[in-house]
Order: structure tokens, then C-alpha cells, then sequence
């Protein structure tokens, strides 16, 4: 195992978010903070409480999710897209490291920013609504699974783009579109039926009522189900990441 | 160590064929022995490149093997790789990282403990060290080409890979670059640099290999090489195409074009006599007038690819030609 290497490799990609300071992480920021003031605020308060919970807390775990999601995608996704267009990618495929040591370095760095950012939007969150945290170790497993996989989604698709439209394209027209119908903003029990059924097809509701839970023992869909969800989306990213190395898809020849 | 006799590098019946069904190397064998600075040349597309990235783990080969220092590439390349840098022929760096940073960056992906004096001493090696806190992107062609060079040196590599170090820089930088190359040969480092100009291989290497059509054509050392560099070629436009050369003008060396519309003398520079003045004289006996004569020095990849494919090779070279030229190059 090259330790170093790996060290290298996510002190690189974490250097390359304190330079991008402005992009990676204040953008989410001020982007939450009007989400808690329109929805939270402004709508929120002329929307009757969900299960108990005020619509301004309600939104929260769904608000987190959602850059959770987008920022893990974008900053894996950017960050091994980005030495294959400017064709820096030469010297990793000629280290003395493994594939597995190239996406530890890669995914642990955008999981953990995504991670840095999930603890601030909570933070700037509080500032808005009250908060509280049932279960405060279920919920960071789901952080943290929910980063991981998303960053190995994100890494998958850095690989696969072949120019920057591709490379937006996935978060743009498929990720963003799930969150916002995942349940995010609302309980899937204010949907009709029929889009009730439609909505359990979207893996995106099983994360935000399972991380909602953790905060306020109020889930769309039992936690051990959404637990079982995101580990079989871990299991799959990891074996098409595997793939990808074993037949060189997009990176080698 | 190892036996300082066995090559350092054994390459063997290396084979690539690309995914579109392009074979790239066919069968190529070359032994490169420590110590040495081996320049391949060979017209663009004749598998360089592919040699190198195959040799450096870039590509995947599709048969033979290659051994580093006894280690095989593929099941060993942990220890192969860490003994090898490579400096690619684009430039491509992190345009928005310091030089410090990314030099430092290229130590620890070969795994190599933080050494700020390392990098420090390779970067002033290179005249790079005023620069250490500039962002790659505000550095000259040649500059960056430094960079890449100190970032390919960082983890103290026994082999050091030049894919076509000087291509697009100007004569100047080229004679910079070639003392670079020569100060590293004489701190241990093998060296291995592609080319397209004869005059590098003719300046700084001991050993020379000629690559065209993804074949080694061959691998001699200079001097036996040079020798055959010699031979020039004199080209006479005739007025009236000629049917036949005349038997008093029969000698080695001269040959009638397709057309009749020319008379071509190769020769050799390096012989006491060329032969020019007598062929002149023989001409103008003969009463053959000619419009125009110029003369033509063949280069390397000239000679050998004409050697491997007679027939089909002219026209493909007159093309290599034309991308040659270092004014295109830039």
C-alpha cells in the first residue's frame, strides 16, 4: 500500500477546494441559506406543521441531503475529469500505485469535503430553524455513506465523461431532478397515489427519510430500508469502479 | 545491484494493437543498458510514443514483456514504476498549481517521503527555483517543459523517459535541454528520449534506435551510424527526358528517375572524392543539358525507412517532411 501517494493525491484535491474557496464552498452555502429564507421562512410559515415537526425543520435534512448529493457528484466527478482533459492523468497511470490507492485518494478527498460542507449547512441551519438530532450516530453514517457513494458516482462519472457537457449532465438532468422529487421539500404522504408508488422507485427517498429520521423519528419509509438502500448503492458503485480499472474503460488503453 | 552487464531495460516481443484494430508496435525487442542515453527516432506515428507509454504502464501491451531492472512491468509494477520518470511529449500540466507544489505532488504519488531539499536541489538544477512560487500557467513553453522534466526527477528515478523533449523549443532552449540531459547521464541516470531530429541524436546520444511502422528498424551506436549519414544526394532536371542513361556515364551511385526527367547521384560526403566534378564533365560530353540541380542530405528516418519500405515509403515521406519542420513544430 502507498500511503504516501494517497496522501498526495487527497492533499492535492482538498488544496484544489481552499483554492477554490468561493466555488466549493460558499456557493452552497448562500444557495441554503435562500432555500431556508424562501421555503423555510417566507412559505414555510403558512405551511401547517408535517408530523409534528415546523415545515422550516421539516426541510432541513432534505436540504443537507441535497448538497450532499450534488457536491459529492460534481467535486469527484470534476476532480478525476479534470486530469484526463488536461492529460495529467499520464503520471498517475504511470505511479507506482494501485486503483484502489487512486479513488481512495480521489473519493475520500470529495467525500470529505462534501462532508466539511454537510456540517456547515447544518450549522448555518441553525441559525434559521430549530434543530434536534435524535440519533446523532445513525445520522452520520448516513453523512458519511451517503458521501461516499455519492463521491464513487461522482468518480464513475469523471470517468465516463468525454467533455464537460457530459460532465454536467448527469447531476443536472438526473440527480437534481430525483432530489427534488425524493422527498426533500415534502413528505412523500402529500402526493397522490399513484405518484406515491412512482416516488418509491426514486433511491433519493430512501436516503432523505432515513437521515430525517435520525433528526426527528419521522420517516417516509422504515430505516433499516433505507440503510439497506444506500450500503446496495455503495456495493454497486464500487463493482462498476472496479470494473472500470479492471477493463481500463475511459482511462487506459 | 544487479549486474551492471544485463540491460537495464529488456523489452521483448512487445505487441500493441489498439481498440480501432491499430497495431502500434509490432513485435518490438531492444535491450537498453544502464547508464546509456538511447534516442529513438522515427517518424510521427511510428509507435514512440506507444513504446514508451507501454514501457511506463500507460497503455496496456497485447503480447510480449518488458523487464525493469529484472522486474516484470506488469506483476511488478510497484518496483518498476518507482524507478522510472517520464516526461510526456505535451505539455500538460496542473496549470493552476505552483511549481513547488506540483514537483512535490509528483514525490509523493511515487511514493517517496517529503523532501523539501530534494526538491529544492532539482528544482535549481533545472533554473527552476526563482520560479517556485509561480503558477504553471504563468510559465514560458520551455519553461514548463522544465517543470515537467523536475517533476519526472522528484522521486530520484534511475531511468528517466524523454518523449520528444524538444520539440517546439527554440535553439537556444535545445542546447539548454541538451545539458540538462547530459549533467543527468552523468549523475547515473539512464536515459531514453524520442526525437525527430538528427542532430540531437547526433549530439547527445551513445546508442540510437530507429522505429518506423511500429518496428524497431534497428539499434546501432552513433558512430557506426553516422557513417551512413553521410551520403547526399545530388538531383539534376534534365531538358530532354532521357530513355536510358548513356554507358559513359555508368558509375555507382548514379540512377535515371521514372520519369527519364531526372538524374539522381547519391554520394558520400565523407569520402576523399565525391565524384561531382568528373559526373559534370561526363554530362556536358554527353551533351545532356539541365535546367536545375539541387542536393539533398537524407536524414536517418529517411535512410531506414526507405531500407524497410522501398516502395511505398516516398510519398508517405515527403509528408514527415513537411511536419517536421520546427517552424510548424512551434
Amino acid at each position: 500500500m502507498n500511503l504516501t501517494a494517497v496522501r498526495a493525491i487527497y492533499a492535492f484535491e482538498m488544496n484544489r477546494m481552499w483554492r477554490t474557496l468561493f466555488q466549493s464552498l460558499i456557493s452552497p452555502i448562500l444557495s441554503t441559506s435562500l432555500y431556508f429564507v424562501v421555503f423555510g421562512s417566507a412559505i414555510g410559515s403558512r405551511i401547517p406543521e408535517i408530523e409534528g415537526v415546523s415545515y422550516g425543520s421539516f426541510i432541513v435534512p432534505g436540504l443537507i441531503m441535497l448538497s450532499l448529493l450534488t457536491q459529492s457528484l460534481s467535486n469527484a466527478a470534476f476532480g478525476i475529469y479534470f486530469p484526463k482533459f488536461t492529460g495529467t492523468i499520464y503520471e498517475l497511470l504511470s505511479a507506482p500505485i494501485s486503483s484502489f490507492e487512486i479513488v481512495l485518494g480521489y473519493v475520500g478527498a470529495a467525500a470529505t469535503k462534501s462532508l466539511i460542507l454537510g456540517a456547515i449547512i447544518l450549522a448555518t441551519a441553525s441559525l434559521f430553524v430549530e434543530l434536534q438530532i435524535a440519533h446523532p450516530f445513525i445520522m452520520l453514517l448516513f453523512l458519511v455513506l451517503t458521501a461516499l457513494t455519492f463521491s464513487l458516482l461522482g468518480f464513475i462519472i469523471g470517468i465516463w465523461a468525454d467533455s464537460f457537457e457530459k460532465l454536467q449532465i448527469v447531476p443536472l438532468l438526473v440527480i437534481t431532478p430525483l432530489v427534488f422529487l425524493g422527498g426533500s421539500f415534502y413528505s412523500v404522504n402529500m402526493l397522490p397515489p399513484i405518484w406515491q408508488t412512482v416516488t418509491f422507485f426514486n433511491p433519493v427517498l430512501y436516503l432523505v427519510s432515513g437521515f430525517r429520521w435520525s433528526f426527528y423519528e419521522v420517516a417516509d419509509v422504515d430505516v433499516s430500508i433505507s440503510l439497506a438502500v444506500i450500503t446496495l448503492f455503495l456495493v454497486s458503485c464500487i463493482s462498476i469502479v472496479w470494473w472500470i480499472f479492471k477493463t481500463g474503460y475511459q482511462v487506459k488503453q | 545491484m544487479l549486474d551492471s552487464a544485463l540491460p537495464l531495460i529488456s523489452v521483448k516481443n512487445l505487441e500493441k494493437t489498439y481498440d480501432g484494430g491499430f497495431q502500434a508496435l509490432k513485435d518490438v525487442s531492444l535491450d537498453i543498458k544502464r547508464g546509456e542515453i538511447l534516442a529513438l527516432l522515427g517518424p510521427n506515428g511510428a509507435g514512440k510514443t506507444t513504446l514508451i507509454s507501454a514501457i511506463c504502464g500507460i497503455v496496456t501491451p497485447t503480447g510480449g514483456t518488458v523487464t525493469v531492472a529484472g522486474h516484470d512491468i506488469i506483476k511488478d509494477y510497484r518496483k518498476t514504476r518507482s524507478m522510472i520518470g517520464l516526461v510526456p511529449q505535451e505539455l500538460t500540466t496542473d496549470a493552476f498549481e505552483t511549481v513547488f507544489a506540483t514537483v512535490s505532488f509528483s514525490r509523493g504519488l511515487f511514493g517517496k517521503k517529503r523532501d523539501d531539499a530534494f526538491v529544492e536541489k532539482t528544482l535549481k538544477s533545472l533554473s527552476l527555483w526563482d520560479k517556485k512560487d509561480n503558477k504553471i500557467i504563468q510559465l514560458s513553453g520551455g519553461m514548463k517543459r522544465r517543470v515537467l522534466i523536475a517533476k519526472a526527477l522528484s522521486h530520484e528515478p534511475d531511468i528517466l523517459f524523454l518523449d520528444e523533449p524538444t520539440a517546439g523549443v527554440d535553439v537556444e532552449l535545445r542546447k539548454d535541454m541538451w545539458q540538462v540531459v547530459r549533467e543527468l547521464r552523468e549523475s547515473g541516470v539512464t536515459i531514453i528520449l524520442t526525437t525527430h531530429y538528427i542532430e540531437e541524436a547526433e549530439e547527445i546520444a551513445d546508442r540510437v534506435g530507429v522505429i518506423a511502422h511500429g518496428e524497431i528498424i534497428l539499434v546501432e551506436d552513433k558512430a557506426e551510424l553516422m557513417a551512413k549519414l553521410g551520403k547526399k544526394m545530388l538531383m539534376l532536371d534534365l531538358h530532354e527526358p532521357l530513355k536510358a542513361l548513356p554507358d559513359a556515364l555508368n558509375r555507382d551511385g548514379l540512377e535515371l528517375s521514372e520519369t527519364g526527367e531526372q538524374i539522381i547521384y547519391t554520394y558520400n560526403t565523407q569520402g576523399e572524392r565525391t565524384g561531382i566534378t568528373s559526373l559534370l564533365q561526363d554530362l556536358s560530353d554527353a551533351g545532356i543539358r539541365f535546367r536545375d540541380l539541387n542536393t539533398k542530405q537524407s536524414s536517418l528516418e529517411e535512410i531506414f525507412v526507405t531500407l524497410v519500405h522501398e516502395d511505398s515509403a516516398q510519398s508517405k515521406l515527403n509528408d514527415e517532411t513537411k511536419a517536421k519542420d520546427p517552424a510548424e513544430a512551434t
